[in-house]
């Protein structure tokens, strides 16, 4: 349990710190050895969850299962790998001027407060809790996103505050009815908003109550998994603020608004029986994932291009989650992992090729493989991953959730293969010029610490040819934990 | 079950409730900014009134600190912050025009009822005081939401949005007396955090578009690019 504390406590003073020193040179490294402390306090974490099973702290506010604790762990890796390339673009950032001093102390120290805000949404107990740190996330968030003060930022910062924030704001309503249907059969008092005593008596709760509260946690934390039609902050947040807080925004903050959503599903089902929570993830997710995809089109921003990329990956989670079959909840959580490995290191390939051509246009990022190799292999193989080819990891998780949706609702699949293609002739369609075209005119290379890159999509490679048995195992008992069942 | 069976306090709840409505329809319809700030923060002293009474007469201590929290954050801290905002930016005289006020007060009354028939299957299991806590609430996060879809300044935005918390926190209090304090004081946090930040986006908006009128917020968009 030591290690859950430490992992609160590291983001949470690594805050107060760059708060204070963020305007060094060195804090670019200074954050990232906080991240490389958290990620060793997950890494024991997991591997202490993993011998000893779920763990409640003794004032029962924290809970670690096996479906959190891998998701703590990717978090931290993500959170890592990212503040590594975070370090030398920043700082390149601020000798070409886009940055003051001032600024980069509060990138710095909201980097930190936002690790903080995930790591308890991922581990409190409480329903409340969550709420708060969610909104906590939006609110560090925000602040990144104007970060360059641009009149373009300022407007996306303004529209993700105002839309996620009414949006979240349904979800509170949402963990009110919650409470209010716990409280009439547990009585008042402190426990019953806390997740694991809600979830052993969900069978009790009234069914009336808990779907109507379901319909407003969906709605609320579906704005900030981006879902289709409340989608509209998510690409222009990510393109208008910094690249690293794009790979994190995708790899991190919808994951856990989409792991808040599946934690209240599996309230909803316990008590209702029904699959009315299932087929309402399954309308949201499909609607996302089609609209997305088409969306991917005419995208002319290369940030753009990816957010949209990122809707349209959550969108078949969310599907995937809500057609709730063993496999199918096994085939959302692997493709959770795949999808946060490959979307974070595009970004950060994405940030190099925008300081490389001095834009995010993508009709002016040309010759990417010529000027800077790495960059544009980099940026192909990438591409070539979240686009679902083989050997890659995506495209064993998008497999799954294909034959798992074959499995059950078969006159789906064909809606599925749709959304894969179209999206992958919109990814291609804007890649292959990018990456072969001619080089424009001054185009010199930059100094890039791909090394994130590398990791993570070799990470990706090595979980499409096979998944590590402790990997598995987490899965499986995650799976077990959500659908109630083991995948067969 | 006739009004008069109830009890004093269900009485008053009920009542209190119904101002509370009746803030939020009065924001609806108020153009001048430096009213709507104070219509705010009688809904925010009306909540507070609430709260405290439910503490005292069902005995509840946590809930008095709730109470405290309420009236200090959104009766007076928000309200002060925003009307210095608002003079500090000279838009005091400022009016902000609300395009057809008939069809929105008839909106507003459409998602009232739709409130309550929404609420309807908690009826089944509780007093009249819950359901019309839980109706009312939702009407007045549904009527801040229409209060932040009508209007064009950012000032009224906030405001909107401030008071979709007065409406969760009502139903919070009333229909399940107060939430867990942990919970109680994470919330009233991002609600101060929030303010501050609504502040500095103020003189950011203001300096990247030279007013506070977010409709020419427009640059970023899908259509014809």
């Amino acid at each position: 349990m030591i290690a859950v504390y430490l992992l609160l406590a590291v983001p949470l003073a690594g805050t107060v710190l760059l708060a204070w020193r963020g305007d060094r040179p060195e804090a670019g490294r200074l954050n990232s050895r906080l991240n490389a402390l958290a990620l060793a306090a997950s890494v024991w974490l997991a591997i202490d969850v993993l011998i000893n099973g779920p763990e409640l702290s003794f004032d029962q506010l924290l809970y670690i299962d096996s479906y959190n604790v891998y998701l703590v762990a990717l978090t931290a890796f993500v959170g890592l790998t990212t503040s590594v390339f975070s370090g030398p673009y920043m700082a390149h950032e601020r000798e070409i001027g886009r940055v003051t001093a001032k600024r980069l102390r509060l990138y710095y120290a909201m980097y930190q407060g936002f690790m903080l805000a995930m790591y308890l949404v991922l581990t409190t107990n409480n329903m409340g809790v969550l709420w708060v740190s969610m909104e906590g996330a939006t609110l560090a968030t925000v602040l990144l996103v104007s970060l360059y003060r641009t009149p373009e930022s300022v407007e996306a910062a303004w529209k993700y505050f105002i839309l996620c924030g009414v949006g979240i704001a349904q979800a509170l309503f949402g963990t009110v009815l919650l409470y209010f249907a716990a409280e009439q059969k547990l009585g008042v008092g402190g426990d019953a908003l806390l997740w694991t005593v809600l979830h052993d008596h969900a069978a009790q709760l009234d069914p009336a109550i808990l779907s109507l509260a379901f319909v407003f946690l969906l709605v609320g934390y579906g704005t900030k998994i981006g879902l289709v039609p409340l989608h509209q902050w998510l690409p222009d947040a990510h393109s208008e603020g910094p690249t690293p807080m794009s790979a994190i925004l995708s790899g991190l903050l919808l994951n856990d608004a989409l792991y808040a959503v599946v934690r209240c599903k599996m309230l909803v089902d316990g008590s209702l029986g029904t699959h009315l929570a299932g087929n309402l993830m399954m309308g949201f997710g499909l609607l996302s994932f089609l609209v997305a995809s088409l969306f991917l089109h005419r995208q002319t921003d290369i940030k753009r291009l990816f957010s949209y990329s990122s809707i349209e990956h959550m969108g078949l989670m969310t599907f995937a989650f809500g057609v709730g079959s063993p496999w199918a909840t096994f085939a959302a959580l692997f493709h959770m992992t795949t999808h946060s490995l490959t979307k974070s290191a595009i970004f950060v390939t994405v940030g190099h090729a925008a300081q490389l051509a001095g834009t995010q246009r993508m009709d002016r990022i040309r010759g990417l493989i010529l000027t800077q190799p790495a960059i544009g292999w980099g940026l192909l193989v990438g591409t070539v991953a979240i686009a679902g080819f083989p050997p890659f990891g995506v495209f064993a998780s998008e497999f799954l959730v294909l034959v798992a949706t074959m499995h059950d609702y078969p006159w789906l699949t064909p809606l599925l293969l749709l959304g894969i293609g179209l999206a992958f002739a919109g990814l291609f369609r804007h890649i292959q010029p990018m990456v072969y075209g001619d080089v424009p005119e001054g185009q010199k290379p930059i100094e890039a610490n791909l090394t994130p890159v590398m990791v993570h999509l070799a990470l990706v490679l090595w979980l499409g040819l096979s998944i590590p048995g402790f990997l598995g195992n987490w899965f499986n008992q995650a799976t077990h934990l959500i659908s109630g069942a083991w995948p067969q | 079950m006739a009004i008069t069976e109830l009890s004093l306090y269900q009485q008053a709840i009920l009542l209190l409730a119904g101002l509370i409505a009746l803030t939020s329809f009065l924001m609806l319809g108020q153009s001048r900014l430096s009213r709507l700030v104070l219509i705010f923060a009688i809904q925010g002293c009306l909540l507070a009134a609430a709260t405290a009474l439910a503490a005292s007469v069902l005995n509840y201590p946590h809930l008095y600190v709730s109470a405290a929290l309420s009236f200090l954050l959104k009766g007076l801290v928000i309200p002060i912050l925003l009307q210095r905002l608002i003079h500090r930016m000279g838009l005091h005289r400022v009016m902000d025009t609300i395009d057809h006020p008939a069809r929105v007060m008839m909106a507003g009354t459409a998602l009232v009822v739709f409130s309550y028939y929404v609420s309807l299957p908690v009826v089944q299991h509780s007093t009249l005081v819950t359901l019309n806590a839980i109706a009312v609430s939702l009407a007045v996060v549904l009527l801040g939401m229409l209060l932040m879809i009508t209007r064009r300044q950012a000032v009224a935005h906030v405001v909107g949005f401030m008071s979709i918390e007065n409406g969760l926190f009502f139903a919070a209090v009333v229909a399940t007396y107060g939430m867990p304090m942990v919970v109680e004081l994470g919330v009233a946090f991002d609600v101060l955090v929030a303010a501050v930040v609504f502040g500095v986006f103020f003189f950011q908006i203001r300096s990247s578009i030279d007013s506070l009128n977010v409709d020419q917020l427009s640059k970023l968009s899908e259509v014809d690019q």
